[in-house]
């Protein structure tokens, strides 16, 4: 009796090992097809650094947007040689701390091999040592021209600097024998980086500026700052800031009667600024990329076709059209896109790659990176629009 | 003179801007007289009044006026809802709690009004066209006339109401004393609700009169709030002329110092007469004195 | 007081020998930001928790040390600990002298000052670009260095900030534990009473108050070695509102529930990234919930909430024993 119970035990036993043996193997060699399946299909990370949430959500999101649509779009059509790119993306909500820690975090820990953003000048300065010290290619989507000038080793910028907006608006100024002029600018980053490029580069232009005001970023009112203007001897005014700010001024400046030609920055280019503004918005020129325009530049324009494809592309995924800040991050994709492709994707591979970009047509205008220029386009890269019957016009 | 213009223009505009502050100074005002409590949401619901109107009338494509009355109604709900909520189960708590819990209050009424209506910025139409009226050389828009009238309708019915009208005195004895006011019969809790009822809707009011001009998005609660704050402890809480004067002399000086001294420091200029007033006169300039019970 | 002596040295052991178990991952260029945020929490809960001062404008001692170590060291190349010691030195100046005026106010009408110095300052930081750099912000701030060893890593930088957490904590203990504790617990509790019975209230107040701020500007200064980058933005209102969560998620009074708060507030957007943009709703709904059903925070909230737990269970049982 005691025999055949032992005997029993033992085959149940050893029955019982032989299923967890098999059941080991079989599970380990699908471990082992899939990982080596992953191996051979790793993706390319790129991180991304958007103000999705926070005052500056008027760039990231369109931003954000913009690269998931780019990426899904890459991977449709088979990756980058072969492999699949992967966006990483964090909220920085316009937080230059956040910024900073989320940069942390995308080297890391999420070990990506580039990194796309910040939205904003302030962010992408504090993120600057980060990158620099972990030597990790950043394509910032902010405009201050600090980021670049100086040039840094492993930064570079698809937004056009705000010193040449300052330039087109200078220029046009001269064409049309205008000599004195007000600023009224922001007091956020954006607003302060284009009052100092205003102040640096009016001598030099023959600019001489009368009034220089300043208004809050929540501010509802801005007649005191313009009566003060009207007070002075500007021929023409020139409004720094983003939306909704410029938008009050141009109806303040209606309101009060002000006949003085009044400019913008490229911080308003866009639908949103006709919008708010109303009839205000009548005439007001201001420097854009040509995205705005795009349907009615000439054929010959080498960045047409792109436009056009990011407009519908982006009409078709979100169901507003693409724009000025979107195209910031479009243009950082694509650029990252060639990059890799011309490499062999790793981070000091890409910088090299970026850095020798010549002649890419993107929405911000055409790049051409030097060792010296990462921030790759001149004053061409604006066109001067104004608004006629409620539509941007080209000025010629 | 180029100067007297100037200073005619600065001081209207301040003006407009001062009956703003005013009005939401007074929504202030009515919740601290029955409840001694300072609702820092008072702000949010200025924003909810533009934000709820611009919903009705152009999501939902109504009429005008009926998505006003519609506004203000949701506004006036949700304040009641805060106090059912947050406020009245906490009413005998320190002023630190209720400090707490109403600035908890207005992160959350922003927080969702973000997450319903987004982060963008919308203009609503002008009630009486954009063409602006000439005072002396001076510019002034209807709107603002709209503001300076709905002002004045509001301040006298606050007059009528908490001294002329039973519900009126019991509110105010409610904050004076209410221990003694429910001893005397009064319900203290629907008072307070009541009172929060008030500031609601009146905060909804001025958002709507306000949002033509300044355009409304969900943050737009936050500074009007704290202006409006200003204005209350500047003018003194304890009459509805003396906040309205708060706000008024809060506008103009705002406005001058803009135009005369420096427009980037135009902010603090509410902020320092306020840390100035608080210092020196603290129950407000037109405010009368209160004692502190040991 | 053996028991403190106990808790302050399982904190202080638990704080050096973390970061062996987390090996230099990202998490400690997160923990850095932490122990930043908890000595501003442990100032704040001083005031608030301790004497029962409303503050709402802490962010502005923050920016200030921040700003005057940053301006020293990046403008006028000045030693970063010798900025430090000004920076210190300077805002607890300030903080006295503002203090005093200040500190007459009560409940409301102090919550408002404070909000009001706070807008100014941030200001005041946004506005004087030729000195702080203005809304873009002030970089090229130097790290910190002690001889040869200079704190430009995540690991050296938890070290450092760390260690100054350390001594923050045990300064605060101690202090809430002695008899000047005391005196700032009465004055919370009923400020003519504590003067009747002999306590300096106005000047108690104004020393307080600049104990706190010197505290917040040590963080501050600490902030711009560490990241090398501030601007304005990082110093406005909504901080201040954060560190009233902090200090009212760990509890009014409760030292190490002010790091239990900062770690919380700081760690939980980490980990819930996907939730980003509800964060302000979250925000609004803990305070309001925290201050409705928890008033003394999780450290004491947390315990209370399990000893109920407990005592209904038991209760239940011996119920189903008696059937």
């Amino acid at each position: 009796m005691g025999g055949l119970q032992r005997n029993d035990k033992f085959i149940r036993r050893y029955n019982m090992l032989k299923k967890i043996i098999i059941k080991s193997i079989c599970i380990f060699s699908l471990l082992l097809v899939f990982t080596v399946n992953s191996w051979s299909q790793e993706p390319i990370k790129i991180g991304g650094l958007f103000a999705v949430t926070g005052p500056p959500s008027f760039l990231g999101e369109p931003e954000r947007n913009t690269a998931n649509m780019m990426v899904d779009q890459i991977n449709k059509t088979g990756g980058i040689k072969g492999r699949k790119l992967k966006l990483v993306f964090y909220d920085t909500q316009g937080d230059a701390t956040k910024a900073v820690q989320a940069a942390t975090r995308l080297i890391k820990e999420d070990r990506v091999s580039a990194i796309i953003g910040p939205s904003t000048t302030g962010e992408t300065m504090a993120v600057i040592p980060v990158v620099e010290n972990a030597g990790i290619p950043l394509i910032s989507c902010a405009a201050g021209i600090k980021i670049t000038e100086p040039v840094k080793k492993w930064v570079f910028k698809t937004a056009q600097n705000d010193s040449l907006a300052v330039e087109r608006i200078y220029d046009h100024l001269r064409k049309r024998n205008l000599h004195s002029v007000a600023i009224l600018t922001v007091s956020d980053g954006f607003g302060a980086s284009g009052r100092e490029q205003l102040k640096l580069r009016a001598r030099d232009s023959g600019i001489t500026i009368v009034a220089d005001e300043i208004y809050g970023p929540n501010d509802t009112d801005m007649t005191a700052q313009l009566v003060k203007i009207r007070g002075s001897k500007a021929q023409a005014i020139i409004c720094w800031g983003t939306n909704p700010g410029p938008a009050k001024v141009a109806r303040n400046a209606k309101q009060l009667g002000l006949s003085l030609p009044l400019y913008m920055s490229h911080g308003v280019s866009s639908k949103k600024f006709i919008e708010l503004a109303g009839d205000a918005a009548e005439g007001i020129t201001l420097p854009s990329g040509r995205v705005i325009v795009a349907n009615v530049l000439a054929k010959s324009d080498p960045q047409k076709k792109s436009l056009l494809a990011f407009v519908n592309d982006y009409k078709n995924h979100y169901r507003v059209e693409g724009d000025h800040f979107g195209g910031h991050a479009w243009d950082a994709v694509m650029l990252l896109k060639s990059a890799i492709e011309r490499g062999d994707g790793s981070p000091a591979s890409i910088r090299n790659e970026l850095e020798n970009t010549r002649n890419f047509k993107g929405i911000g205008g055409i790049f051409n990176f030097t060792p010296q220029d990462h921030a790759g386009l001149t004053k061409d890269a604006f066109v001067l629009v104004t608004v006629k019957n409620r539509e941007w016009m080209l000025v010629k | 003179m180029e100067l007297i213009e100037q200073l005619l223009q600065y001081t209207l505009s301040g003006l407009s801007t001062g009956a703003i502050y005013a009005l939401i100074g007074l929504g202030f005002a009515i919740i601290y007289n029955s409840t001694s409590i300072i609702n820092f949401a008072q702000g949010e619901f200025v924003m909810l009044g533009g934000m709820l109107t611009l919903f009705f009338h152009v999501t939902l494509g109504l009429y005008l006026p009926l998505a006003v009355v519609l506004a203000i109604a949701a506004a006036t709900a949700v304040g009641a809802l805060f106090e059912r909520l947050a406020i009245s189960p906490l009413k005998d708590a320190e002023p630190i709690i209720l400090v707490i819990i109403t600035i908890g209050g207005s992160i959350l009424i922003r927080g969702v009004a973000m997450l319903l209506w987004g982060k963008d910025t919308h203009a609503l139409p002008m009630f009486s066209g954009d063409d602006p009226i000439i005072l002396l050389g001076a510019a002034i828009m209807p709107q603002n006339i709209w503001i300076f009238g709905v002002t004045l309708i509001i301040i006298t019915a606050n007059r009528l109401f908490f001294h002329h009208s039973v519900s009126g005195k019991a509110m105010r004895a409610c904050s004076f004393n209410r221990i003694a006011s429910r001893l005397v019969g009064i319900d203290v809790k629907r008072m307070i609700l009541f009172s929060f009822i008030i500031s609601s809707a009146m905060g909804a009011v001025a958002g709507i009169i306000i949002a033509p001009l300044t355009m409304t998005s969900y943050d737009v609660g936050v500074m009007l709030g704290l202006k409006g704050f200003c204005a209350a402890i500047i003018g003194g809480m304890s009459t509805g002329m003396g906040t309205v004067a708060g706000g008024l002399i809060v506008g103009v000086l705002e406005s001058l110092g803009a135009g005369l001294i420096s427009s980037g420091y135009k902010d603090a200029i509410a902020f320092i007469i306020l840390l100035v007033i608080l210092l020196i006169r603290p129950q407000g300039l037109f405010g009368k004195g209160e004692a502190e019970r040991v | 007081m053996k028991r403190e002596l106990m808790k302050f040295l399982v904190f202080a052991a638990a704080v050096l020998t973390a970061p062996l178990f987390l090996k230099g991952g990202y998490i400690v260029n997160v923990l850095v930001f932490v122990g930043i945020y908890t000595i501003l929490a442990v100032a704040l809960n001083l005031l608030l928790g301790l004497a029962g001062q409303i503050s709402l404008g802490q962010a502005a001692f923050f920016g200030l040390g921040a700003y005057i170590s940053g301006v020293l060291t990046a403008t006028y190349a000045a030693n970063p600990w010798v900025a430090m010691v000004i920076a210190v030195i300077a805002v607890g100046a300030i903080a006295f002298a503002l203090g005093f005026p200040i500190l007459k106010l009560k409940g409301h009408y102090l919550a408002m000052a404070t909000l009001g110095m706070g807008i100014i300052v941030y200001i005041i930081f946004n506005e004087t670009v030729d000195i702080t750099g203005g809304p873009s912000g002030l970089s090229g701030i130097p790290n910190l260095s002690i001889g040869g060893i200079v704190f430009n890593t995540d690991m050296k930088n938890y070290y450092l900030v760390w260690s100054f957490v350390i001594v923050t904590i045990l300064l605060s203990v101690n202090l809430s534990q002695s008899r000047i504790g005391r005196a700032l617990r009465a004055i919370h509790d009923s400020e003519v009473a504590a003067r009747i019975l002999g306590v300096n209230v106005r000047l108690l107040k104004v020393q307080i108050f600049t104990v706190s701020g010197i505290f917040s500007a040590l963080a501050g200064s600490l902030y711009a070695h560490t990241v090398q980058f501030i601007s304005p933005a990082s110093f406005g209102f909504n901080v201040s509102i954060e560190l009233l969560t902090m200090v009212i998620i760990g509890g009014l009074g409760s030292i190490y529930g002010s790091f239990l708060g900062a770690a919380i507030l700081t760690l939980l957007p980490e980990l819930f990234r996907t939730f980003q943009d509800y964060d302000i709703v979250v925000y609004g709904t803990v305070l309001i919930v925290m201050t409705m059903f928890m008033p003394g925070g999780l450290v004491r909230g947390v315990p209370l909430l399990a000893r109920s737990l407990l005592v209904r269970v038991k209760a239940g049982l011996s119920s189903e024993k008696s059937v």
